[in-house]
């Protein structure tokens, strides 16, 4: 199977090569900042980066617990991930995970709240789906707006974010509410909590987050539907002379996209936090764009790379608390390395690399449709 | 009315060479572009108070040629005079500059902005530092206007105008650029014979005031109704210079048509059997909503390669796709061995056995960034033996893929390398193992060869034969006469939105297709007069 | 007036403009801050789009340039500390400071906005997520840093003061003090809307901005440089976000929050679009967002009485919060007065000699 799709170590070398210095880059990045912003907590030092990156590196892989942790971090992104990824292998922005994970994470609470004295066998299933299917929903507003009106995906999405806050606000501070709380927010979750399946915190979001990862390549690369989500994306002349149909792939990719993002939010609620707050403050959905940018689209690429952002939100506390860098370094780290990733002619000058771009996978550039009208 | 502030000051006679040094001189222009050279040592010299044909096929270099002069495009070699004196043109801003001003053959107007603000865009009149003089520019373009007789409206969106008007919006603005050279990439391409007539009046006036016209086209009686001169290339080389009253449609087809005719396949004799396409009184529009296919009828058997000869631009491209699913008919049917299959879509049309190589491979053929594998069962992916159910059989997908990949003799290291480090002749070699293959009762070629080596050439006809050979009908499009006569049975001649004349393949009087296509079979007397009246 | 309340409908309607107008004065001050910054944001979006350029880190911009002017100017205020300022507006050397830092780190992000967009003709999207997340991160970074030595915070610019002949003018008094009797922030505001208003469709570099967003080849074709008008309209830009960040910090309030833009930026793009991709008109947009903000609440705090009051809290106040965003997507869908953006917005630009 592996020589039909292509894969041989050069190949992969290839795909791999320049994330791989983009991170690079971004740590040397990281490190200088740190380095200029030292006088201003204890006086300049050279060592900052040192120790801050061993504590990173400590707090995410340093021990059985921190492992742990960095897979719960790790899953909501990967999930999130998919979310955009799959937009992209089809030619479209989702910029919307972050409204779809909120959404589903409400839905899926209110599931959970409602089924509070089922059995879990059946608790848990049902949030998890009613937290896809929430997802699912509004993924799928973007998309028949673009299909049908030609409203492209990047503002409406952009916009739906802002309403899915109020929708939970409203939900959560209103029917939702919990009855001895002393701030908007639901009462705890019981019967759908995730069972913990790894040390003490690991529920069973990672064992989902896993699961899709092959899901999600199957569904690409082996089903004749993701065949079409990706012609679409790479050809869309081409796939309809193939046959098939723009329109309907647009929507089914987005409601598709909102689904993952919807999972995410329902693991976040019922493995994670337990209970659904009306100000769900999460930056998953925003982060889901820089890992499935970072992973190119491609599934093993996006597992990759949610789980060293992950692995960077895990160790943030370490680092924070042993070299009192602030935890927002993650974002600024996230961010140089999309940069450098963006910006690939400067990386190839930098390292004198000289091979063939490999751009985002099968995906061209997505702002080119913006001002595309109907 | 007849105040001439911008027109230069020159002799304003055709006949005698001025005494002064010509407005424009170009002396061996070589252009190369990977793989193709568009101009090739190109001599040209255009005098003061002259309409100077630039007279090509579609693809011999004369949009080339001009984008060197307007600083678009920056010659490998060569030199440009401008009133003798040697020039350097980087930019269109360097162009214009030096009084060179372009009427693209795509107009160059922003449709939003009004026929003001298209027109001084770049050049603009200013009341101060920071605000346009738009009184000022109104008066102006009203007064340019009047000079033809003109009544503009500076204020409309050009957007709303008429393409006749859109037309006259771009003579205005060269005119407005104080131009003395002025370049018409084929000015009448889009315009009515009453548009086109009124083109030809003011060329005419702007000559006679002592402008350099360089008048690009591939029509034949345009350019003998309006040059003074006229300059032949083909295949990025000048092949003749003539004044109309020393030639004729005939020389002049034989000149841009070329008389070198390279049988490479031995067609045999054909067989053709029942008929498996009729089409009937077909009529489709273009994208804007203009009618280009003007009631054509044909039909064409089993066995045989009917093909459409015809300049690029006359409908043929609308034709095909209506044909093969990718645009509804207006009006008419289309019947595939004796079904309806009128405003059937791709894959309806796959089903039922039409298989279609189109020319730009880019768009329609193939998905550059796939593997090979999937480019082969681009559309029959859905179908068994290569799904089953929503699942694809990846292990048929590349069985077939190998199998198709050895019988199309397709040069690539394996069957799942992308598609896009493929030669270009490989690549359409994969778009004809996987049109070409199945059950087919039709094969559409559009332009199956376009930017070819020779070699993919010959293979591609080779197969399109045995495909006829095997009983299918071949449906064969293309803007190379060459192509065209080397590999028909019969070959309809396509003008203007219409099949003007069909003629047999065999021993087809390449002259006379060329001047069909160039003129529409009327008569060279009557076609001018349609212009001309 | 108290017969037409009882008509069926249309007397709940009038009622509602009679609430409106008693508590207009009150809430008109709440409208005009909370548009500034989203109108400021808009024009950063409109020199971009304009010139055919997608702008979606409006966000990050304004969050970078507030926390630099804040710091900046909290910085400056510690080697030059101005007690009081005699001057107009409250100004001071720290406040100038800092407000200059504002406008040139917003500039010099938007140079890499540019220089992505442009010349690597990366994708503009992706771009601006970038700056979003890196602005996010780097003024969470560095306030966090900072907030262990609590800098004093350099005051803020303060409102022009109204001499109470106008402001006591009956109707036009509060319009007047609402809108002029503001910040040098929120004036500079106002009269950029109508300069470059006025701009856009009266000058040479209106025309050849609009010419460039919508067909660049043919621009390039009358020996306008695309690239140079592009760079050069982008980076000015900035000069807006720049102001929007400044206003938050240093003439709204006078302290800096992680992440305290809010999502203004996403908004200010949205006024833009719903301005139809005008100054004048994300002006309107951005005071109409504004007003349901406000609107919202006085409905939570001064609710009116009888039936309309009835009415209108019972409909969530989520609902007037969140009608912005709605607004725009119909709008944008072409339910009503479609919006068009540029057309050649997001296409980044090869010229031919190039291309060919």
């Amino acid at each position: 199977m592996t020589a039909l799709r292509g894969w041989n170590l050069a190949r992969i070398r290839a795909l791999v090569l320049v994330p791989f210095l983009a991170i690079v880059l971004a740590l040397v990045t990281g490190a200088v900042i740190m380095i200029l912003s030292s006088p201003l907590v204890d006086g300049f030092d050279l060592t900052l980066p040192i120790t801050a990156y061993v504590a990173l590196f400590r707090g995410a892989f340093g021990s059985f617990d921190a492992i742990v942790e960095t897979l719960t971090e790790a899953s909501p992104l990967i999930l999130a991930g998919f979310a955009v990824g799959i937009g992209f292998k089809a030619g479209l922005f989702n910029i919307g995970a972050q409204g779809q994970f909120l959404v589903g994470a409400l839905t899926a609470t209110a599931t959970a709240l409602a089924l509070d004295d089922a059995s879990p066998a059946i608790a848990i299933p049902a949030s998890l789906i009613a937290g896809m299917a929430g997802g699912l929903l509004y993924g799928a507003i973007p998309g028949v707006l673009k299909a049908f009106s030609g409203a492209h995906e990047v503002v409406t999405t952009i916009m739906l974010n802002y309403v899915a806050i109020f929708i939970v606000s409203y939900f959560i501070s209103g029917p939702l509410r919990g009855e001895n709380v002393t701030y908007s927010r639901t009462d705890d979750i019981h019967a759908a909590s995730l069972p913990i399946i790894l040390g003490d915190d690991g529920h069973l979001g990672i064992l989902l987050a896993a699961l899709a990862v092959p899901i999600v390549w199957w569904f690409l690369y082996r089903s004749t539907i993701g065949f079409e989500v990706r012609t679409t994306g790479a050809n869309s002349e081409a796939a309809r002379y193939a046959g098939m149909n723009p329109r309907w792939l647009i929507i089914f990719t987005m409601a598709l996209c909102g689904l993952f993002a919807g999972l995410a939010g329902a693991t976040q609620i019922l493995g994670e936090v337990g209970y659904m707050p009306a100000s769900f403050s999460t930056t998953i959905g925003f982060d889901a764009i820089a890992v499935a940018l970072l992973g190119r689209a491609n599934p093993v690429g996006i597992l990759f790379a949610g789980l060293l952002f992950g692995a960077m939100q895990a160790g943030s506390g370490a680092m924070q608390i042993q070299a009192g860098i602030p935890f927002q370094m993650v974002s600024v780290l996230q961010a140089v390395i999309l940069f450098f990733l963006t910006a690939e002619v400067l990386v190839r000058r930098v390292f004198r690399v000289r091979q063939a771009a490999e751009g985002l996978g099968e995906i061209g550039n997505l702002s080119e449709s913006y001002a595309q009208r109907p | 009315m007849t105040t001439e502030p911008t027109a230069p000051d020159t002799g304003a006679t055709t006949s005698t060479p001025p005494a002064s040094p010509p407005p424009l001189e170009m002396r061996g222009i070589t252009k190369r572009y990977p793989g193709v050279t568009a101009n090739d040592g190109i001599d040209l010299e255009v005098r003061a108070g002259e309409i100077h044909a630039l007279l090509g096929e579609n693809g011999a270099g004369k949009t080339t040629l001009m984008n060197v002069l307007y600083g678009l495009a920056v010659p490998d070699a060569g030199e440009i005079r401008l009133f003798g004196e040697p020039v350097t043109i980087t930019s269109p801003h360097d162009a214009i500059d030096r009084g060179i001003s372009m009427v693209h053959q795509h107009f160059m107007l922003v449709p939003v902005l009004t026929v003001a603000e298209n027109i001084l865009l770049g050049e603009e009149p200013m009341r101060g530092p920071i605000l346009l003089d738009r009184a000022g520019a109104r008066e102006r373009i009203r007064e340019l206007g009047a000079r033809f007789g003109w009544e503009i409206d500076p204020d409309r969106q050009v957007g709303q105008l008429s393409v006749g008007w859109q037309q006259r919006v771009e003579i205005l603005k060269a005119l407005y650029r104080d131009a003395k050279v002025l370049i018409l990439d084929e000015p009448t391409a889009v315009l009515t014979p009453q548009e086109t007539r009124e083109i030809f009046d003011v060329l005419r006036r702007l000559r006679d005031e002592g402008y350099a016209i360089v008048f690009i086209s591939h029509k034949l009686y345009e350019v003998l109704e309006v040059a003074d001169r006229i300059t032949v290339i083909r295949r990025g080389k000048v092949v003749g210079q003539r004044v109309p009253a020393k030639t004729d449609e005939e020389d002049l087809a034989e000149l841009m048509v070329g008389r070198e005719v390279q049988l490479t396949v031995d067609r045999g004799t054909s067989h053709p059997s029942d008929p498996v396409l009729a089409v009937e009184n077909l009529h489709v529009r273009d994208d804007r909503g203009q009618e280009v296919v003007h009631g054509v009828s044909f039909s064409l058997r089993a066995g045989e390669i009917f093909g459409i000869a015809g300049v690029a631009g006359n409908g043929q491209d609308e034709l095909v796709e209506a044909l093969i699913g990718l645009r509804k008919p207006a009006s008419g049917s289309v019947q595939l061995a004796g079904k309806d299959v009128t405003g059937a879509g791709p894959r309806q049309l796959h089903r039922a056995g039409v298989g279609f190589v189109p020319g730009d491979r880019h768009r329609f053929g193939l998905v550059l960034s796939f593997p090979l594998t999937d480019n082969l069962v681009l559309n029959d992916y859905y179908h068994a033996p290569y799904s089953r159910g929503l699942v694809r059989n990846d292990a048929a997908i590349l069985r077939d893929a190998e199998a198709m990949i050895a019988q199309y003799d397709v040069r690539t290291p394996s069957a799942t390398v992308t598609t896009s480090t493929l030669s270009g002749g490989n690549q359409q070699k994969v778009v004809v193992a996987r049109e070409f293959e199945g059950d087919l009762k039709l094969l559409v070629l559009d332009q199956p060869t376009r930017g070819l080596d020779v070699g993919s050439i010959e293979f591609i006809h080779r197969q399109a034969i045995a495909r006829r050979d095997s009983g299918v009908g071949i449906l064969l499009v293309s803007a190379e006469l060459d192509e065209v006569l080397e590999l028909s049975d019969r070959i309809g001649v396509m003008y203007r939105g219409a099949i003007v004349a069909v003629v047999d393949g065999r021993g087809a009087d390449r002259e006379a297709v060329g001047l069909l296509m160039a003129t529409g079979g009327k008569a060279p007397a009557a076609e001018a007069q349609e212009v001309a009246s | 007036m108290e017969v037409l309340y009882d008509i069926p409908v249309i007397g709940l309607l009038i009622q509602f403009v009679a609430y409106l107008g008693t508590h207009l004065p009150v809430i008109a001050p709440i409208i005009v801050a909370a548009a500034v910054p989203v109108v400021l944001g808009a024009l950063c979006g409109f020199m971009n789009e304009r010139s055919g350029v997608v702008n979606i880190g409006i966000e990050g911009m304004m969050l970078t340039s507030a926390f630099v002017a804040w710091w900046v100017a909290s910085l400056v205020h510690g080697f030059i500390p101005a007690s009081s300022s005699s001057l107009p507006f409250g100004i001071t050397i720290p406040l100038l400071v800092g407000l200059v830092a504002a406008i040139l780190a917003a500039c010099l992000v938007s140079a890499v906005h540019a220089w992505l967009s442009i010349t690597v003709r990366a994708d503009q999207i992706i771009s601006g997520t970038i700056i979003n997340i890196f602005a996010f991160g780097i003024t969470g970074y560095l306030n966090l840093l900072i907030s262990q030595e609590a800098p004093t915070s350099a005051g803020s610019f303060k409102s022009l003061a109204m001499p109470s002949a106008i402001t006591d003018l009956p109707i036009v008094g509060w319009l007047i003090e609402s809108f002029l009797a503001v910040g040098p922030i929120a004036l500079t505001m106002l009269i950029s809307v109508i300069v470059l208003q006025v701009l856009l469709h009266r000058s040479r570099w209106g025309l050849r901005t609009k010419a460039v967003g919508e067909h660049p080849k043919a621009a390039e074709t009358v020996g306008i440089d695309v690239i140079r008008l592009r760079y050069r309209n982008v980076i000015l830009g900035g000069i807006f976000a720049g102001l929007a960040g400044a206003y938050l910090t240093i003439e709204f309030g006078s302290a800096f929050q992680g992440g305290m833009t809010n999502g203004r930026g996403f908004i200010a793009l949205a006024a833009l679009i719903f301005g139809r991709y005008t100054p004048i008109g994300a002006f309107g947009a951005a005071l109409l967002f504004a007003s349901s903000v406000g609107i919202e609440r006085l409905i939570r705090f001064v609710p009116p009485e009888g039936q309309l009051g009835d009415i209108l809290t019972s409909i969530p106040l989520e609902v007037y919060e969140a009608l912005p965003y709605i607004i725009t997507i119909v709008v944008l869908a072409g339910f009503v007065g479609r919006s068009i953006p540029p057309a050649a917005d997001g296409k980044p630009y090869e010229r031919e000699s190039r291309a060919a």
